[in-house]
């Protein structure tokens, strides 16, 4: 599946700000197998920022943009086609989550897929502990990694009731979990905690969702802005998997990867700091149309 | 080793005689066959000679240092934060230099390994592949900084400035308790513990071939130098800010090694080049010596949450345009797990085992390990693998364990977070308690700089002391004290001095670009003296009439009171707090840049901001209340007279002179407005005269107050030195004087403002002026502080 997907993102403020710099994570990155990035263009106002792309510790595309002049707002605008692949369906072949533990301590490489990044705590989720019980409570003995993800992600579905009202990107998952409401960066980070609980390597994903439905089904949440999702790491057999949590369902060709991280802070589609004072309102649009 | 025998020491006075080791514990004075060691005798000898109160003097010699030079230490408590004086344990701890170099020469080595391990675990990994260290351990540690990974420093290395603790054990070795790389604190702590320690001993120091530490300082310093770019500027010290608990001492070194103090607001990265705020513009810089924490350091891509940080400083370091010393992400070698591996990597990187041990460590994240801390729980202490802090800092009985925790339990379930570890028994040193010697435990601090000729340890550094024998009194959160540490060697010891560079032809270095962050608390250092001096002598006048009529709705009274109001004082107080936070606002701008002052001028400050509090707790409406606010006012000129006749006459000393200026001549246009009106009360005149500091000069030039000559000497005689025109004049010739004042020969925005203020001023007949016009000129003069701000603050 061919998708065009364009994203407009940016800031209005209260005060011209004069110098700012910012790092931008909303390219799709090319992944064997599973997706090509066929051509991407970024645009920006106002004038002409410095700019320089490169790729971060996880693979991501990086933009990195340096604002000199005055400017009251800033506007970018991305427009990329992106070849998808269907996911193949899993073949759960997943060791137990009891010998799970022995092939991570026998893995000893850290490259940015290792599933050992995706263990311990990150900057979004310093403490993973008040998930455990959750976690617990949807698994049976001698489940596999595959099935203990699928029911976890079940229970989410449960707990949580999906309002774009209740949470910011700054709620802790704690917060949003004891809420029981959110977007898909709440649920994708509680979820990834509850994983991680019960050790399972988890890690956070963004990207994009399609905004049409397929004909006869309903639009997803999550397709009018940026999406996140999971991956979840199933023993050496089966490796990493992708889960939509909000959507409780597995990723496969509706989804268009941008970057891989521990959390939403490794993955911020922007991240910036400005010298201003006084406030700022903020945009973000999505479409991702299928072409061909 | 030289000993003398039990009976000499038996002949010595109480203070040792009464001295015992603790049964099995090696003490630093007394040698294992009970014998003082030799190089401990000729300080013994001296404080045998000496009487109580003698002893008592010399120590007091010690503290009075260290209070005069403000040392102290930020110390964080359960929701509170004071600061504490340095608490200096008098007596030095005294190591033979055979024995020093022993343990300086294993310590080269371990600098060596850690900047092995550091370039591969941000390099190629080799370690991890190789299986010596794990990679679940790795990925789990929080100071191993994902986006460092794969950056080659500029300089070619990783680290240039660390510290280790150490400890002796029972045997009598030297083990290593833990590395300091990520940015080492105390260094400066350890000159100015020299400095007090030697005035202790001052008749001794001299003459007992201790070994001196200017000669480390400049060889660490001359690296820094010699990594710069040609064509940036001085080095940075790239400080952590007031509020850290070691903010003094950062100034202090920043001081004494020449370096600008900056904080991470004072940077800024231009392309990929890093750059300093200057009052002169972006001034490049490339070297940085390290006292923030890595995490702090980038807020767009490391701590999200950092306010201390510089975004897009790891561009510049990636660009390979800075050095930073230590580089971003050092602290991951200072976790208490690597102890467990450094032993293996030092065969495995250098073919030889580590000189000197560090304490044994296992970590629990391996099978064999964790059985054997789990058999030994008892007797090991169990601390978290990721924790940088020696768990004997953790808590005074050395135990680590959460609570509601059994060491059982917690191994059970975490056990991959943590590591056992051989308890240590520290060996003990000579304190001085009630009078005599008592033997207290001790760890070392010790540090160790990459020099143009390698790694060099400083021949000292500091001793933690205990307050009592338990272990865990050395941390200094539980009160412990910091000793001098002495390397005595058997002949005479060279003096260097970072003045006198051997070898190297004296040349005049230019004052540094001035950052733009301490001309605006200079700046604000000037206005806040001069308004406190401003309050002062009001309420003094006030307090004075007071005191003669003791009717406080008397209209000249009244007219005061209103004029203090607008200083927003309370005269219900005789002391308002409003001068005492005014006081406090210039101790606060003074230390923010304490790295350009003079320590007497900051005593002055701290003295007098310590005796105005005093002083608004005791003092009595009227008489007593106008002597007390004397006694402010000729400290507080002390303070103005020692900033102006010993500060260096370089840009900060402008800044703080401008601000001065424009905060005195805001003041007395607002008084005169307020006391030259005709419906002003009897006596407004003389009293304006009097806060003015002008009564002999009006006397000997007018007959009587008259509106008229009060505004000619207040306003517009230019001699004298309360007049708002001298104050215009004097603003002026500074102000030319600042980069940028003049663009192809046009004043600057601030230069045509002021030119203009000056001319209106000067061109105005004193019977013209009226309290209107007194009062726009105060506004006018106002604006010219936003334009200093605009112009080079922003």
């Amino acid at each position: 599946m061919q998708y065009e997907i364009t994203l407009r993102l940016g800031y209005a403020y209260a005060h011209p700000v004069a110098q700012a710099r910012h790092l931008l994570r909303v390219q799709p990155r090319t992944v064997p197998g599973m997706q090509r990035l066929v051509a991407a263009q970024l645009d920006i106002e106002p004038g002409q920022p410095e700019r320089a792309v490169r790729t971060d510790f996880f693979g991501n595309i990086v933009h990195s943009l340096h604002f000199h002049e005055d400017h009251a707002e800033i506007d970018l605008r991305l427009l990329a086609y992106v070849e998808r692949q269907s996911a193949l369906p899993v073949l759960d072949v997943a060791p137990t989550l009891d010998r799970m533990r022995d092939e991570l301590t026998r893995r000893s490489e850290l490259g940015p897929d290792s599933p050992l990044h995706f263990l311990g705590p990150s900057p979004r989720i310093p403490d993973f502990v008040p998930f455990r019980d959750f976690a617990m409570a949807a698994l049976n003995p001698g489940m596999s990694p595959v099935e203990a993800m699928r029911s976890i992600g079940a229970a989410l579905s449960a707990h949580m009731e999906f309002d774009d009202a209740a949470t910011d990107v700054d709620t802790p998952p704690l917060a949003a979990f004891e809420a029981g409401r959110g977007v898909c960066q709440d649920y994708s980070q509680i979820m990834i905690a509850s994983l991680r609980a019960i050790g399972i390597p988890a890690g956070y994903v963004s990207g994009f969702l399609r905004t049409l439905p397929p004909p006869g089904e309903e639009r997803l949440p999550g397709a009018d802005a940026m999406h996140a999702w999971v991956r979840i790491w199933c023993g050496n057999s089966v490796g990493w998997l992708e889960y939509d949590p909000t959507n409780a369902m597995a990723v496969a060709d509706d989804h268009i990867l941008v970057g891989y991280g521990r959390d939403y802070a490794d993955v911020a589609p922007i991240r910036g700091v400005s010298r201003t004072a006084g406030g700022q309102t903020g945009h973000h649009t999505v479409d991702v149309i299928p072409v061909g | 080793m030289s000993a003398v025998s039990r009976e000499m020491s038996e002949g010595l006075p109480p203070i040792v005689a009464g001295y015992r080791p603790l049964e099995g514990i090696p003490d630093e004075m007394i040698g294992l066959d009970g014998s003082i060691r030799a190089p401990w005798l000729p300080l013994l000898a001296h404080l045998s000679a000496l009487s109580p109160a003698e002893i008592a003097a010399r120590f007091g010699r010690g503290d009075q240092y260290l209070r005069d030079a403000g040392v102290y230490y930020r110390h964080y408590g359960k929701g509170d934060v004071a600061s504490r004086d340095w608490p200096l344990s008098h007596v030095p701890v005294i190591l033979a230099e055979s024995e020093w170099q022993a343990l300086a020469d294993g310590l080269v080595q371990r600098a060596e390994l850690l900047e092995a391990v550091m370039a591969d675990i941000y390099g190629e990994n080799t370690l991890l592949t190789s299986g010596d260290l794990p990679g679940t351990l790795l990925a789990a540690n929080p100071h191993w900084l994902r986006p460092l990974v794969g950056v080659k420093p500029a300089s070619g290395h990783f680290l240039h400035f660390i510290a280790m603790d150490l400890g002796r054990g029972e045997d009598g070795r030297w083990w290593v308790l833990g590395d300091r790389t990520e940015a080492p604190s105390g260094a400066g702590f350890a000159l100015e513990t020299r400095v007090a320690t030697s005035r202790v001993f001052a008749e001794i120091y001299r003459q007992s071939n201790v070994h001196r530490l200017a000669g480390f300082f400049g060889a660490f310093r001359d690296m820094l130098d010699w990594m710069r770019t040609p064509g940036t500027g001085s080095v940075g010290l790239l400080t952590s800010g007031l509020f850290n608990e070691t903010y003094y001492e950062q100034a202090y070194i920043a001081r004494y090694l020449g370096l600008s103090l900056l904080e991470g607001e004072d940077l800024v990265v231009e392309g990929q080049d890093l750059k300093v705020r200057t009052i002169d513009g972006l001034k490049p810089i490339s070297v940085l010596w390290r006292r923030l924490e890595s995490a702090w350091c980038d807020p767009l891509e490391l701590d999200e949450r950092s306010r201390l940080g510089t975004p897009g400083l790891l561009d510049a370091i990636r660009a390979g345009r800075v050095t930073m010393a230590n580089a971003l992400g050092a602290g991951a070698l200072e976790t208490q797990a690597f102890l467990a591996f450094l032993p293996r990597l030092c065969e495995r990187l250098r073919g030889e085992s580590l000189a000197i041990p560090n304490v044994a460590t296992w970590w629990c994240g391996q099978e064999a390990e964790y059985q054997y801390v789990r058999e030994n729980r008892h007797r090991l202490v169990i601390s978290r693998a990721n924790a940088n802090r020696l768990p004997i800092e953790l808590d005074p009985q050395g135990s680590t364990l959460p609570e509601a925790m059994t060491p059982e339990r917690w191994l059970d379930e975490e056990r991959h977070a943590l590591v056992g570890q051989e308890a240590v028994r520290l060996s003990t040193t000579p304190a001085w308690k009630d009078g005599v010697l008592a033997p207290r435990p001790m760890t070392l601090r010790v540090f160790l700089a990459r020099t143009p000729e390698g790694w060099q340890a400083m021949p000292g550094g500091f001793a933690r002391v205990g307050q009592t024998l338990e272990p865990g009194s050395i941390a200094m959160r539980y009160g412990s004290n910091v000793a001098d540490v002495w390397i005595v060697a058997d002949k005479p010891v060279p003096e260097p001095s970072l003045l006198r560079q051997n070898g190297t032809a004296f040349m005049r270095k230019q004052p540094g670009t001035l950052p733009a962050r301490a001309a605006d608390n200079l700046f604000w250092l000037g206005r806040y003296v001069e308004r406190t001096e401003g309050m002062l002598r009001l309420l003094r006048a006030y307090h004075g009439r007071l005191a003669e009529s003791a009717d406080t709705e008397a209209p000249l009274l009244q007219r005061v009171a209103e004029l203090l109001e607008t200083y927003g004082m309370d005269l219900a107080q005789p002391l308002p707090s409003e001068v005492i936070s005014c006081i406090q606002s210039a101790v606060t701008s003074a230390g923010k840049i304490r790295d350009r002052f003079s320590l007497d001028g900051w005593s002055a400050l701290v003295d007098l901001a310590s005796s105005a509090e005093q002083i608004g707790r005791q003092v009595q409406p009227g008489d007593d209340a106008a002597r007390a606010i004397s006694v402010l006012i000729r400290k507080l000129t002390g303070f103005s007279g020692l900033v102006h006749e010993n500060m260096y006459r370089a840009m900060g000393w402008r800044f703080l002179t401008i601000g001065q200026s424009i905060e005195r001549a805001i003041g007395m246009a607002g008084w005169l407005s307020a006391m030259i009106p005709a419906d002003a009360p009897d006596g407004a005149l003389d009293l304006m005269i009097e806060v003015g500091d002008s009564v002999m000069t009006h006397r000997r030039r007018y007959a009587m107050a008259m509106p008229e000559s009060v505004c000619d000497l207040m306003v517009l005689d230019s001699l004298n030195p309360r007049s708002i025109l001298f104050e215009l004049e004097r603003m002026q010739s500074h102000i030319e004087l600042l980069p940028g004042s003049r663009r192809e020969n046009r004043l600057s925005p601030l230069g045509q403002a002021l030119l203009k203020l000056r001319t209106d001023v000067a061109t105005m007949p004193a019977e013209a002026i009226t309290p209107e016009w007194l009062l726009d000129l105060k506004w006018r003069i106002a604006g010219l502080s936003d334009a200093v701000t605009d112009t080079y603050f922003a």
